[in-house]
């Protein structure tokens, strides 16, 4: 009978403790650089310099520090968005069109109302970029509510239309010279000033940063998405909105990702482009995910991110590596993340003790 | 030109273009089909884009002209196969073994997938100092028809059906296998038992686990060839990031546009293909260019609606799609 015993039975755990968790992950981060250090190594680089040089690029230097928090700000944004649509087990990941959404409609006030003042002009492009993502973000919500619409795949369709639309208003309407397909710069006062050399939006993430977390862990909303992210039946039972509460979480999330397009527009290009969301919006899904959409682990999840992606554009430079490989290894530690979880969530249980019983 | 003429090159170039969204799709399909929803096509196609003409340019170079079209075609589709495989053996290891989240992981595979493409691609510039470039002698077998001259010289019938590259061929009688394999094999029945119920599955005795590996393995070949058909004849064996980059999103949404059903993406990847370029040849003054480009997601999106409005049974995305299965949690 124990040849039918399955080799290895799984079982649920809950209550591993924190440190040692920590220890995985971290572990299996390491796993992953060394794996992108076999790359380096058939590539014939030398593997423990040129991951110097990536981190010599992004933070060896003042200004690179800058650009890794400047791109850090709607990496972090972007997850902080999502966390409460994922918890809530509703997979937007229209991030990417929400973003630029939120960045087509803070532009419209910036192009059509030059003449504000500064003050004024920001929050009325703010306010609108909220607006507009949180729209964006309700229509895939309406019809999942309504009828159970796919939400993946669809908030995934509002993303191309979303570029769409801001191509088509980036090289027609509001396009500079005329055939450069290329947006005019803002006037400057509808620039986010800089505060220790980037633009302001690292306060505005790092205050929702806390905001997500008082929300999510505080209030009942963020109860009720608890409740609904584990059963949809206990919510209904339990005399919760269910359609009320899918719409109202969906277009929080978009409402944030809107002002990260403005954020966007506004603090670090100065203009629009089509491509503004910058593959922010996926990028963010896997922030989210692996910060266990805690709020806090984002912001380090998301400069983590950030600075392999700063200092492998100076592995090119460096070391004539194309900047791809900033992509192959945050894939790689992406993966391999996403796969120790196994090993926090599950205690493995080896045949061999019970072979031993039997005989 | 004459209106059949426009008509006949209209239908070509729909075909032509939407080749490779067949392989894309109906990969996916068949991913799909036992409950895996990858959304790591993007990467592999890139990847398959990238090994495929790596493939077929390290050939060329080694035998330098008494290099072999159509060994070069083989070796092209085995390379781009193999690292299709290779990526979705990943995806399946985490999502079905390891039990990852399925929406997290096919990202992390695009975000890695075209990583690797693009690596791939850029290296083998670096490395020839210049535009990688094949013979025309192999450029030649992967853009011919495979029929004699004397049928694509058939009036109207020749052009539009004897006169596509290999591919499209080798698509059509791919997609119509998996079509039979699915709706007619009781293996087909099983893997879409996997997809609508895989615990139902696992009660008959089904092995849940291996059919999920096979569909997710198998799929991210197909969808990888369809990286290398664009690189090989859209692109004209070269490498073209920007080109390929959005293919693998289309060929997703398409699996939607089909149903899950592998024999409407004979017709669909063609309606797909000629959105893809309508805009081109037949611009409508009033329809900006860029907005003329989001149509296809358009459909999607409204053919997604009314699948789950209407929600007629064989419509539905399969029931267990993006769940994990855990046969300790019932």
């Amino acid at each position: 009978m124990h040849g039918k015993t399955p080799f290895v039975r799984l079982t649920k755990r809950e209550n591993m403790p924190k440190g040692k968790v920590w220890m995985i992950r971290f572990g299996s981060f390491i796993f992953a650089l060394l794996i992108g250090m076999v790359i380096f190594a058939v590539i014939g680089a030398k593997p423990l310099s040129a991951y110097g040089s990536i981190i010599q690029g992004a933070l060896g230097r003042r200004t690179g520090i800058r650009q890794v928090v400047r791109d850090a700000i709607p990496l972090l944004g972007t997850a902080l968005a999502l966390a409460p649509c994922f918890k809530m087990r509703y997979w937007n990941i229209g991030g990417e069109g929400q973003i630029t959404m939120g960045a087509v409609a803070a532009t419209f006030f910036a192009v059509h109302f030059k003449n504000m003042p500064a003050v004024a002009l920001l929050l009325i492009m703010a306010v609108a970029g909220i607006v507009l993502g949180s729209v964006w973000a309700l229509i895939p919500a309406i019809f999942k509510s309504r009828w159970g619409t796919n939400e993946t795949l669809f908030t995934l369709m509002m993303n191309y239309i979303a570029i769409g639309i801001a191509a088509w208003l980036v090289g027609g309407p509001w396009e500079g010279k005329p055939g450069s397909q290329i947006m005019p710069v803002f006037t400057s006062n509808a620039i986010l000033p800089k505060v220790m050399g980037v633009n302001c939006g690292w306060i505005v993430v790092l205050v929702l940063t806390v905001l997500v977390f008082v929300y999510m862990r505080y209030t009942k909303h963020g109860y009720e998405v608890h409740v609904l992210g584990e059963s949809e039946n206990t919510a209904r039972y339990a005399g919760m909105n269910v359609p009320k509460i899918i719409k109202r979480t969906a277009a929080l999330s978009g409402a944030i990702c809107g002002l990260v397009g403005f954020m966007v527009v506004s603090g670090s290009d100065g203009t629009l482009y089509s491509d503004v969301a910058g593959g922010a919006g996926f990028t963010a899904i896997t922030v989210c995910w692996l910060a266990q959409l805690n709020p806090f682990a984002m912001i380090v999840i998301a400069l983590m991110l950030s600075v392999l992606s700063k200092g492998a554009s100076t592995l090119q430079s460096a070391m004539g590596i194309p900047a791809s490989i900033t992509d192959i290894l945050t894939g790689i530690i992406l993966l391999s993340m996403l796969g120790c979880e196994f090993f926090i969530n599950y205690k493995m249980h080896f045949r061999k003790s019970a072979e031993k019983e039997a005989a | 030109m004459g209106a059949l003429d426009f008509i006949v090159a209209l239908i070509r170039a729909a075909v032509f273009n939407g080749t490779p969204l067949m392989y894309g799709t109906s990969g996916e399909i068949l991913t799909e089909k036992a409950g895996n929803l990858n959304l790591g096509v993007e990467g592999l196609m890139f990847m398959g884009g990238a090994f495929g003409l790596l493939g077929a340019f390290t050939y060329g170079n080694a035998m330098g002209d008494s290099a072999n079209g159509v060994v070069a075609v083989i070796i092209a589709l085995v390379c781009a196969f193999a690292a299709g495989c290779f990526g979705s053996l990943i995806y399946a290891f985490l999502t079905i073994t390891l039990r990852a989240n399925q929406n997290v992981t096919g990202l992390a595979l695009t975000i890695m997938g075209t990583g690797v493409g693009q690596f791939v691609g850029e290296m083998m510039r670096l490395k020839v100092g210049g535009n990688v470039a094949i013979s025309n002698a192999l450029k030649l077998a992967f853009a011919n028809s495979p029929f004699p001259q004397a049928l694509q010289n058939i009036p109207v019938v020749g052009p539009l059906i004897f006169g596509y590259n290999v591919f499209v061929y080798l698509g059509i009688i791919m997609i119509i296998v998996m079509h039979h394999f699915l709706a007619k094999t009781r293996k087909g029945l099983y893997l879409r038992a996997v997809g609508e119920s895989p615990s139902t599955a696992d009660s008959a005795g089904i092995n849940v686990t291996r059919y999920r590996y096979f569909a997710t393995v198998i799929g991210g070949g197909i969808s990888a060839i369809g990286g290398m058909v664009y690189t090989m004849t859209i692109s004209g064996t070269v490498w073209n990031h920007t080109g390929l980059s959005g293919e693998g999103w289309v060929a997703v949404a398409l699996v939607i546009f089909c149903l899950w059903k592998p024999i409407n993406s004979l017709w669909g990847s063609v309606l797909f293909g000629a959105l893809l370029i309508l805009y081109i040849r037949l611009p409508i003054a009033f329809i900006p260019t860029q907005i003329y480009k989001v149509v296809p997601y358009i459909v999607t999106a409204l053919v997604l609606i009314m699948v789950s409005i209407r929600q007629r049974r064989e419509d539905q995305p399969p029931a267990a799609l993006g769940t994990a299965f855990f046969r300790e949690d019932r």
